[in-house]
């Protein structure tokens, strides 16, 4: 297993999932800094992500919409925080209406993400989630999360069949 | 029945270590609240505050059996509490495990 540890705190309305890749910090920081890649993990096979503004620079936007099965298209964005690249990142996430401005009425969450060497090429990351309230995680909850439950098993396989597109560095 | 939790209430409530030990011994509901105090180093007055604070949060009733009123857990807003997080949980196990895949498939077609 890759995911070694979940904590969740009801009080502080966090929820960390740390994970350990086989692969060097600088590998694991390109599955967020380069969109081909964040575009393979972000939604589950059902609800591709496109990536159609991505620049990882404090203050900047990215924004994306995902792609369901029926043709529907669930925007998003993130509000980046900071940066610091392999290391850390921290972003605002949340929802947008359809011509990508952010939407007044769900929720924001903070997430923070940070990578770490752990020895032997190995790389701990470590991904903490604050809602503002348990209202807005039942929000985000009900409306833009729910799709990527249905997909949890066997995801991995169906990736593993695909064709090697995408790799980042020739 | 169907019932609107509101779950600030309910993580508040679970927050406590006693709290959360009255609604494990609920499950099994045969215990009034003079029973479930002599569990707990306190007073019956601070027990009873405890399980009102449970009962506001959905989480415990009283239910009437005989002549006496025992303390029930109310098992679906627990698990619906509890669901949320769990929930969550499984979106980001879902996008690790992508996320995996993809080194892996990378690092396999270097070598």
């Amino acid at each position: 297993m890759t995911v070694t540890a979940v904590r969740k705190d009801p009080q502080a309305l966090t929820m960390t999932i740390d994970a350990e890749f086989d692969a060097p910090p600088e590998r694991v920081w390109q599955l967020w800094a380069d969109p081909r890649q964040l575009e393979r993990w972000w939604g589950p096979p059902t609800y591709p992500a496109t990536f159609t503004r991505h620049d990882l620079a404090p203050g900047s936007r990215v924004e994306y919409h995902m792609t369901g099965p029926e043709g529907d298209q669930p925007h998003g964005y993130w509000d980046i925080v900071e940066v610091d690249p392999p290391r850390s990142l921290v972003f605002r996430d949340g929802f947008a209406n359809e011509d990508g401005s952010p939407s007044t009425e769900l929720p924001l969450t903070t997430a923070r993400v940070t990578i770490e060497e752990i020895g032997s090429g190995r790389t701990r990351m470590s991904i903490q989630s604050r809602f503002p309230s348990t209202e807005a995680m039942e929000q985000v909850l009900a409306l833009g999360a729910e799709e990527g439950l249905r997909q949890a098993v066997g995801q991995i396989d169906a990736i593993l069949a695909e064709d090697h597109v995408s790799r980042s560095t020739p | 029945m169907q019932t609107t939790l509101d779950f600030d209430r309910v993580f508040r409530a679970l927050a406590d270590g006693t709290r959360r030990d009255i609604v494990r011994r609920g499950i099994a509901g045969e215990e009034g609240v003079a029973e479930l105090a002599e569990h707990y180093p306190m007073s019956f007055a601070a027990v009873q505050k405890h399980v009102a604070i449970l009962e506001r949060a959905g989480l415990v009733t009283k239910v009437r059996v005989g002549r006496r009123k025992v303390v029930r857990t109310n098992l679906e807003g627990l698990r619906r509490a509890r669901g949320l997080l769990d929930r969550y949980e499984e979106l980001w196990r879902g996008r690790v495990d992508r996320m995996t895949a993809l080194v892996t498939e990378a690092k396999e077609a270097d070598t």
